[in-house]
Order: structure tokens, then C-alpha cells, then sequence
């Protein structure tokens, strides 16, 4: 095991829209094979936080390293496509994929290595990427459509089928959006089932409102409230929190 | 194994690939029963199609619309114009310059005696301005109409800079009165049967090649960036770097076009890279069939012949048998002419409905008092149902 680096450390990090702060000094480490929840009521930041981390936005103060095979690296000065390619995989809140392909054609986007223009011309797919295509949709239950068009599947399968894509190119660290919402009690428990596998080789974080799915499979909790860190620490520990229960979880959990 | 199973497409491809077959088989033998007229008429359409190809690789694959491509078009055809200019003049000044009192050749015009010079130049300078154009745009994540709305103004400024250098261009005349072409007269049959089938051979190998294109990762990859720009960023591509692509090749194909139009038409000029038509090109691609490639070379062939043929016809309204034309294809084949081919199972699919809508119809009368009457059969005919229970 790596002795307590943390896969993802935040560091003081403050994101600011014009004159609004959505995100005030955040720090924390996140360790790997956790699986770490960002709650907190509508507009605490949570998604800009994680937008952050994947490149989307870019932070106005502090900055985010992520470690992967021994390397650190400043997240803040590299391309979103390259962060991919370096091991955050980022899913976000809509499902997102691609239509006009097949689900064994969205999966193959996701697996190959080399996503140049000129790989992406001359190479085909190696068995053993064929095997991980086979293998991730077997574990999401989608094989047998695979030469199917995503537009026939439901809104949860959408969501599996983003998720089999991410976990096929083999991330280190995970960034999920609300991926059960919309989704009924039994697609929530399959997917809490999925997220425990995933654990396994990946360190994830996830945004969720849904407070019986971070209940089953949160290690740690980290709890922000108007942008700000409110408190960490695992879901029984943040619930006994007074303050949390004041602006989040006595208000339902909204 | 099912492994091979996997290797999904191309088997959805053959029918295009015949109909692709029977388009050049019949432009191959055009000349034995056609006039000369109408070959030569045919050749400039395979410039049409050449074009028609590159736009549906950026439009119907990657989906984005430039209306600027004709840009691309004058450049080659500008390229080759050029040097025919130059064959044609002697050595001496090119005839409009003397008339824009112009005294010596152009410094950027010198180039142009050498034919290896215009052959290359013929793709690389439509190649390299795309290269500028499409890294300026879409590096900056210009998008949509925006870039719509650039590729056209484009166009414009390009015919316009055109006609307001009268003594470096020919201006709003353009460029014409070519006598040779690597010094083989324009006006002998033979040179302009080598050029029909020359103009042939580069239409095949384009469509080979977008096809190898279409068929690879890459091709894989542009329907991504139609479908979810975003999403393919987050998987690792960097869609920019294959819009430049796609784009750059769109050029490349339309300047050889241009380049092959300018020797059998005769003259190119501003009126030819305008708005307008560079709006008309990709109006073939609709017509023909988006992200089909043979398609777009079905719809350049046709439109332009059918607007030749209408024109003679009926010199005064042709233009209203066009316009029909373009309606009907929209309201009742949204697919492009490509998609007549589904207009029997869509007939078949709509007989078929209706047949079951009465057995269901009937079912639910039988099952009146049965506790689930509303239970339609196309709802249990959708897979949904099916990978959601693992």
C-alpha cells in the first residue's frame, strides 16, 4: 500500500466567477481506493470543485496535485485532455455519450491509449482491449447490446454505460457528478455495487444528493457549504454534526 | 469466437459501396454514349462531387457547417489558374495586367511558371490557410454559428479582395483565355478526355481514402465530436486537433476541385467562390445525403445536372424546378436522396403499424375487464427492460 500519500490533495483552493467566490479556501486529501463524497446544499461549490480538478475551470487561488506511479502533478497547468491521459477519468452530470456510434464503438473510444489523429488512422484494437470492452459491459450488464445505438437505453444504462467507459480506460481517479440521480432505488443500489468494485484499482470522488447511497458506500465525507469546508469525516461522524444537520441534512438532504 | 462479431460497420457500408460502384461505372462510360458537351459538363461535376466529399467529412461527420469552402475551391482553382495564365501569356505580362497598366510580374506570380510549383501549391495553400483558419477557430473553441457564420464572411472577403485586385487577379473578370496546360492545348479532345478521366481518378481515390478515413478510429471519433464535443474531451481527445484535421482535408479536396475545374470550364472568377455557391455546396451534400460520402458525390452529380437539363429546358423558371427540388428532398427525405432506399421498409413499417394498432386495439376490447389493459406491445418491445435487470 502507499504510505498514506494522498492520490489527490487540494490545497487551499478558491475559485471565484467575477465577483462571486463559489470556492473559499478548500483544502483536503484524498487517499487511495477511497471512495470520498462532496454533499452540501445547492451552490456549496461541489461541482465547481470537481470541475476544477478535471480542468474544466481553472482555480483562482491555491492549487490541486494529483500522484499517480510516483509522479505529482500541478493539475492547474495541464490541458483537460492531457489530465485524462495522465489518469482522471470525469463523468459528469448529464449522460453524455455518443449517439451516432454503437455502445461497443463508444466503449472503444474509451479503452485505446493513444488517442492521436495518427493512432487513431492506423491502429486497431488489441485482443486485450477487446477483452476489457467485453469484460466492463458484462460488469454493467450492457454486452449483450453492444452493437446496439446508445439511443435505446435508459437513463441508468446511460449512466453504466458512461461509468463501463470510464472504468475501461482505466483511471486512477474517478469524478463523478450525481450519478444516481434520476435513477430508481434498484438501478442506485447496482450502481453503489459497481462503485464498491470500481474501489478496488481507482480512487473515487463523488458529488451526490442521495444520502442513503453515500451512506452505503462512502469512506469519508467531506461536507461544503457556501463554498466553504464545513467538515469531513465519515457519514456517521458528519451526521451528528450540528452545523451540518442546520444548513444540509435537516433540511432534507434538498 | 464472437470477437469477430465486434468489428462492427463496414458490412453497413456494401450498399453504399454498390451504389458508389454504379456512380463511376457510369461516369467511366459516359464518354462512349454521351456528347462531348455533356462530358465536359459531367467533368466539372466531378469537381462539384470532390468538393461535396470534404464537406460532408467536416459537416455531416463532424458536424460542423462551414459555408466558406469555396474559399478552399478558389484557392486551387486560383493556383491553377495562374499558371495557365502564365502558359498562355508566353512570357509575356498576362493580358489583364497590361490593361491595369501593370509593368512587371508580381513577385508571388513568378512561382507559378513552374507546373511542380502549381501542382503543389494546388493543395498546400488551401491546406495551410485551413490550417491557420481551423487552429484560430477551433483552438479558441469557436463553434456552431459562430463559425458558420466566419467560414462565410470568409468567402466573402476572399471574393472581394478578389475583385478589388483587378491588376494582380483579373478583379470581378477573373482569370480565363487559357490556351495550354502543361503544354497540351486546353481545347483538343484528347486533352480534355484526359482530364475527364483524370478528374475520375482523383474522385475514386477520394472517396477511397474518406471512406479508409470513415471507416477508422478517426472517423469513430469525429461522429463523437458531433455528437458530444465535451465528452470526447473527457475522454482524453483533443476534438480541436481532429477539427483541424477534417478540416484541412476538406480543404485539400476542394482545392484539388478547383484546381481540375479551372482547365475544363475555362475561367474561374470571384462570381464562382462567393457566398452563394460556396452556400450551394454544401446544399448538394443535403440534397445527396449527410455522412454518407457517396451521398454527397450522388448529390453534386445530381442537383448540377438536373440544373443544367431544367435550365435549357425552361430558361426563364428553371430556377423554381430547383428550389422544388430542394424542398421536396427536405420535407420527404430528410436522409437526402441516399435514404429513397428506406422509403420501402418505411412504407412496410407504417402498413405494419397500423395492423397492429388494430390487434391491439382488439386485444385491449377482449381484455377489457382484465386488470392490465393498457399493456401497448411496442412498449415491451423496446430493450430497456432488458439490461436493466442484471
Amino acid at each position: 500500500m502507499a504510505e498514506a500519500v494522498p492520490v489527490l490533495e487540494i490545497r487551499d483552493a478558491s475559485i471565484t466567477f467575477g465577483n462571486f467566490r463559489a470556492v473559499k479556501n478548500v483544502s483536503t486529501k484524498v487517499y487511495e481506493n477511497e471512495i470520498r463524497f462532496l454533499i452540501g446544499p445547492n451552490g456549496a461549490g461541489k461541482t465547481t470543485l470537481l470541475d476544477a480538478i478535471c480542468g474544466k475551470n481553472r482555480l483562482s487561488g491555491g492549487n490541486i496535485i494529483y500522484r499517480s506511479e510516483g509522479e505529482e502533478y500541478d493539475l492547474q497547468k495541464i490541458k483537460e485532455n492531457k489530465i485524462v491521459n495522465i489518469g482522471v477519468g470525469r463523468k459528469f452530470q448529464a449522460p453524455s455519450v455518443f449517439t451516432g456510434l454503437t455502445i461497443f464503438e463508444n466503449m472503444e473510444l474509451a479503452v485505446v491509449r493513444d488517442r492521436s489523429v495518427f493512432a487513431s488512422l492506423k491502429s486497431k484494437l488489441r485482443k486485450q482491449e477487446i477483452e476489457d470492452i467485453k469484460h466492463q459491459l458484462q460488469f454493467v450488464g450492457l454486452y449483450e447490446m453492444r452493437n446496439e445505438y446508445p439511443t435505446v437505453l435508459s437513463h441508468g444504462q446511460k449512466q453504466w454505460l458512461e461509468i463501463a467507459m470510464l472504468c475501461v480506460s482505466k483511471p486512477k481517479l474517478m469524478l463523478l457528478d450525481e450519478p444516481v440521480a434520476g435513477m430508481g432505488r434498484r438501478e442506485t443500489q447496482r450502481t453503489a455495487e459497481l462503485l464498491k468494485i470500481i474501489q478496488n484499482n481507482c480512487t473515487i470522488v463523488v458529488v451526490e444528493h442521495d444520502m442513503q447511497f453515500v451512506k452505503e458506500v462512502a469512506t469519508l465525507v467531506t461536507v461544503l457549504h457556501d463554498g466553504e469546508l464545513l467538515c469531513e469525516g465519515t457519514m456517521d461522524e458528519v451526521s451528528g454534526n450540528q452545523q451540518v444537520i442546520d444548513v444540509y441534512l435537516g433540511r432534507g438532504g434538498e | 469466437m464472437d470477437l469477430k462479431n465486434l468489428t462492427v460497420r463496414g458490412h453497413r457500408l456494401t450498399g453504399k459501396n454498390i451504389l458508389a460502384m454504379l456512380i463511376f461505372l457510369f461516369l467511366a462510360t459516359a464518354p462512349i454514349y454521351m456528347s462531348s458537351f455533356r462530358v465536359n459538363m459531367l467533368g466539372k461535376y466531378m469537381c462539384f462531387a470532390l468538393v461535396a466529399l470534404g464537406i460532408d467529412m467536416i459537416w455531416g461527420y463532424t458536424g460542423i457547417l462551414s459555408l466558406g469552402h469555396g474559399v478552399y475551391f478558389g484557392l486551387g482553382a486560383y493556383c491553377m489558374a495562374m499558371h495557365l495564365k502564365l502558359e498562355a501569356s508566353n512570357g509575356e505580362l498576362p493580358d489583364f495586367m497590361a490593361w491595369s497598366a501593370v509593368e512587371k510580374l508580381p513577385a508571388f506570380w513568378a512561382p507559378f511558371h513552374s507546373s511542380v510549383f502549381t501542382i503543389c501549391a494546388v493543395v498546400l495553400i488551401p491546406v495551410i490557410f485551413a490550417a491557420i483558419i481551423g487552429s484560430l477557430t477551433f483552438l479558441n473553441r469557436i463553434r456552431g454559428v459562430f463559425f458558420c457564420i466566419l467560414s462565410q464572411a470568409l468567402s466573402y472577403a476572399l471574393a472581394t479582395f478578389m475583385i478589388g485586385r483587378q491588376e494582380y487577379f483579373g478583379g470581378s473578370n477573373g482569370l480565363t483565355s487559357f490556351t495550354t496546360i502543361f503544354g497540351f492545348s486546353v481545347n483538343s479532345p484528347t486533352t480534355k478526355m484526359v482530364l475527364f478521366y483524370f478528374t475520375l481518378v482523383f474522385l475514386i481515390g477520394a472517396f477511397a481514402l474518406c471512406t479508409k478515413i470513415v471507416n477508422s478510429r478517426v472517423g469513430r471519433v469525429l461522429i463523437a465530436v458531433r455528437d458530444a464535443e465535451n465528452r470526447v474531451r473527457f475522454t482524453g481527445y483533443s476534438p480541436a486537433v481532429y477539427k483541424v484535421f477534417v478540416y484541412c482535408l476538406s480543404a485539400a479536396l476542394a482545392g484539388i476541385a478547383g484546381a481540375l475545374y479551372v482547365p475544363q470550364v475555362g475561367i474561374i472568377s470571384p462570381t464562382d467562390i462567393n457566398i452563394a455557391p460556396s452556400t450551394e455546396m454544401v446544399i448538394w451534400v443535403a440534397v445527396g445525403g449527410k455522412a454518407t460520402l457517396v451521398g454527397s458525390i450522388l448529390g453534386a452529380l445530381v442537383v448540377n445536372f438536373t440544373k443544367s437539363i431544367v435550365s435549357e429546358q425552361f430558361p426563364d423558371i428553371w430556377q423554381f424546378f430547383i428550389g422544388a427540388l430542394f424542398i421536396a428532398v427536405i420535407l420527404f427525405f430528410p436522409g437526402g436522396l441516399i435514404s429513397i432506399k428506406d422509403l420501402p421498409a418505411k412504407v412496410i413499417g407504417i402498413i405494419r403499424k397500423k395492423s397492429s394498432k388494430a390487434d391491439a386495439a382488439d386485444t385491449a376490447a377482449v381484455n377489457a375487464d382484465a386488470r392490465e389493459p393498457k399493456k401497448d406491445p411496442k412498449v415491451s418491445r423496446t430493450p430497456v427492460g432488458k439490461g436493466g435487470s442484471v
